[in-house]
């Protein structure tokens, strides 16, 4: 393995790194400011809490439908098709590969950004909790336009559950960028659009050509 | 560049802009931008040129300018002109102490079966302790004639102490005291001329002193009332709209827009601008049931929540107020004489003559559904000793469209009921044979239910009682509005014994919290244990 040299793939775009960096900081916010409203803090203050928490929820509504139209003008969408190919294996890798140094069973490539188990994870997220959490979001905001759809406790109850299997993703998935080449490593792929992986990676000319920079 | 690449960049920079752009505008409405909300705009106009005019000066009326000697001629020479006003006045709520027009129906009002948990009974007019609040000459109720001025002459003379003595020094036909009568005929003569529309001072009178002194039963009605301040009542206070009782409290033949407790007070929240005669007597008459500015989420809480609710964090804010009342204790004597013993505030906490008392002042209220309706136990209705009677309470639940959260004074005590008949008792108080007299609840109790009717075993004993009184004078302004976390909070909510609504912040489910907070804290073990093992093998890595 030491032998192998690291190189770096333009891995991210632009818009989708953008997304990445508004949506983690949205989400934190919003935790922040729901449990604060949820009662299990004092932080802000209630109201203000309130005013944050339905301006950033409504800015959301509006991103995401930009996140889904970049997603499918793309093709992007194709990378959260979910797949138990390797699924295991990538399983067996975090749960005892790692501790002994063995590499990675999936490298990235422009074609497949995501390994099996992201691929899961992410297509859980994107597709079953965000969409629960936004229509309970909204209808929560606009409950007292449209009564009698869905009572508030109803309402409140899976809205809070939702959040908080967000914020165990949060805490998984702040855990698992630092299991790059270095602990930080996957966080400046993020950053800056460049990722590190093994050169034995094949990599068609068509991605470096219309992805190299400099 | 390639057309795909410039798409998505407009695509970020629309992102980016329509981000800032909802920023902007969710916080623009949230911030004081100035613009007056649709409530008070309504408010303002609802009562812009309100000053009354008129088109009499009553010193000059030819009526008036005559020597009386009884406050029956007074009423006579009111009437000379305004011939229908004892006819209207008779049938008034005012007058009949009743609360049903009918007055064979002697169920509810201080003249018929109605009891509270201070005087307890008005035992059908004939305590005459409690007529110095009715409207008519010489305690004589019902019988007698209207007393015009008790609300409409505002010069606070006292006529019955000034007909009392003309009729004691015109017994003797000393020259100086005649000389004296005349003086005191001349007073009389200024006083009555001073007629006026009822001032606060009037309805204060008695419904700031009801119970037997100031502050005594409402707790949001007091003498600090007179004369307010803008902080201790936005409508009333002299230095702000210096609202009269009556700017709000309007009439129709005599009868005066309020609260009959058999009745919602409007049946409908009606809104000036839907029906301009509605009685004004509900805070939506005037502000709207949208008071808030534009998108205030304030606006969405008048289906649920009571202005007053929130408007009136606390009552009894100047002068302090009767909230327990314990008539077990009356009767004690000391050198064989009645007592009274003075507590905190300067005010009595124990009287030989009405037994234990407790004061409070800055009360925060309890708080109830509320139709606007209150229950009423009656001297005539069967209760249960063993639990603490509701001699009044608010009628109303989450699922009755008319009901809000209210907020209440709820006053306590224990009074006298009939351990036979399981009802409770109407003692006469005052009088030879009442009980502040003779001192024997037993006797005044006989004599009492009699004047009412109602039968008595002969044996009695006490029972807790509360008795509720709605909160709504005393409005703060808007800046002393309570915070969402006087009831948005899990402990110590002002709202913890409301049920049949998710209030977030107070509530939670304690499944979905544990579930919740068992996968988070469950995932933080995880990945600490996992960064342990990683750090303790190196990744692997021999070196």
């Amino acid at each position: 393995m030491k032998d192998k040299k690291i190189i770096k793939i333009y891995l991210y775009t632009r818009y989708e790194r953008f997304w990445h960096w508004l949506q983690s900081f949205m989400i934190i916010c919003l935790i922040v400011t729901g449990l604060e409203i949820h009662g299990t803090y004092k932080l802000f203050g209630f109201q203000t809490a309130v005013n944050i928490h339905n301006f950033i929820g409504l800015s959301w509504l509006i991103l995401f439908a930009f996140f889904v139209f970049w997603l499918f003008t793309t093709g992007e969408w194709k990378q959260y098709i979910p797949t138990t190919k390797k699924l295991f294996s990538v399983i067996l890798y975090y749960s005892w590969g790692i501790f002994q140094g063995k590499p990675h069973p999936i490298q990235k490539s422009k074609g497949a950004k995501h390994n099996p188990l992201q691929r899961l994870a992410y297509l859980g997220i994107s597709a079953m909790l965000l969409p629960v959490q936004m229509v309970t979001g909204l209808l929560y905001y606009l409950y007292n336009d449209m009564l009698g759809i869905l009572p508030l406790s109803i309402l409140a109850v899976i809205h809070t559950l939702i959040a908080l299997f967000l914020l165990n993703f949060l805490v998984v998935h702040l855990y698992m960028t630092t299991t790059g080449h270095s602990l930080f490593s996957h966080i400046t792929g993020m950053i800056t659009g460049w990722e590190e992986i093994y050169e034995t990676t094949e990599i068609a000319d068509w991605e470096t050509q219309a992805t190299r920079k400099n | 560049m390639t057309p795909r690449y410039f798409l998505k960049c407009c695509l970020t920079v629309i992102a980016v802009t329509a981000f800032f752009c909802s920023f902007q505008a969710a916080f623009a409405s949230t911030l004081e931008n100035g613009e007056e909300a649709l409530g008070r705009k309504l408010a303002k106009q609802a009562v812009k040129d309100s000053k009354r005019w008129s088109t009499i000066d009553h010193t000059k009326v030819e009526a008036l300018n005559k020597d009386f000697t009884s406050g029956e001629e007074i009423t006579g020479a009111c009437l000379s002109c305004h011939s229908e006003a004892a006819t209207q006045f008779h049938k008034t709520i005012h007058w009949t102490w009743l609360a049903s027009g009918d007055k064979s129906d002697i169920r509810y009002g201080k003249a018929g079966y109605s009891v509270n948990n201070f005087c307890i009974s008005g035992n059908a007019m004939e305590d005459k302790g409690c007529l110095k609040c009715h409207v008519s000459w010489n305690k004589k109720g019902v019988k007698g004639e209207v007393n015009c001025l008790k609300c409409h002459n505002s010069s606070g003379f006292n006529f019955n102490e000034a007909f009392g003595d003309i009729k004691a020094f015109s017994e003797d036909n000393d020259p100086e005291t005649n000389e004296m009568v005349k003086d005191i005929q001349q007073e009389i003569k200024q006083a009555i001329t001073k007629v006026t529309f009822p001032t606060r001072k009037n309805c204060g009178e008695c419904h700031f002193k009801g119970g037997g002194g100031d502050g005594v039963k409402h707790g949001d009605l007091d003498t600090s009332l007179t004369k307010p301040n803008r902080m201790l009542d936005v409508h009333m206070g002299i230095d702000g709209k210096n609202f009269s009782c009556t700017r709000c409290h309007t009439t129709v033949d005599h009868h005066i827009a309020g609260r009959i407790y058999t009745n919602p007070a409007v049946e409908t929240r009606k809104s000036l601008i839907e029906d301009d005669l509605a009685p004004k007597i509900t805070c939506v008459s005037c502000h709207s049931s949208e008071p808030h500015k534009n998108d205030s989420k304030m606006n969405d809480h008048t289906d649920v929540v009571s202005c007053q609710a929130c408007h009136i964090p606390k009552y009894a804010r100047v002068n302090p107020t009767k909230m327990w009342w314990d008539w077990t204790k009356a009767g004690k004597m000391k050198d064989g004489k009645p007592y009274v013993v003075k507590g905190p505030f300067g005010k009595p906490v124990y009287k030989s003559i009405k037994g234990e008392f407790r004061w409070e002042k800055n009360v925060i209220p309890e708080y109830f559904w509320s139709n606007g309706s209150q229950t009423s136990t009656t001297a005539d209705d069967i209760i249960d000793p063993a639990q603490i009677v509701k001699v009044s309470h608010p009628v109303g639940d989450k699922t009755d469209p008319e009901a809000r959260i209210f907020p209440f004074k709820i006053h306590r005590g224990k009074q006298p009921y009939d351990k036979i008949h399981k009802k409770l008792l109407a003692p006469m108080l005052s009088g030879k044979r009442g009980f502040w007299t003779t001192f024997d609840m037993n006797d005044a109790i006989e004599y009492g239910n009699k004047t009412l009717g109602i039968p008595y075993s002969g044996e009695f004993d006490y029972v807790e009682t509360t008795y509720a009184f709605p909160i709504t004078h005393m409005v703060a302004p808007k800046e002393n509005a309570l915070n969402c976390t006087e009831c948005h909070i899990r402990e110590n909510s002002r709202l913890a014994s409301i049920t049949g609504l998710y209030l977030p912040g107070r509530d939670k489910s304690n499944l979905i919290d544990i579930i919740g907070w068992l996968s988070v804290f469950g995932a933080l073990a995880g990945v600490f244990l996992h960064g342990i093992g990683r750090f303790f093998t190196r990744n692997g890595k021999e070196n």
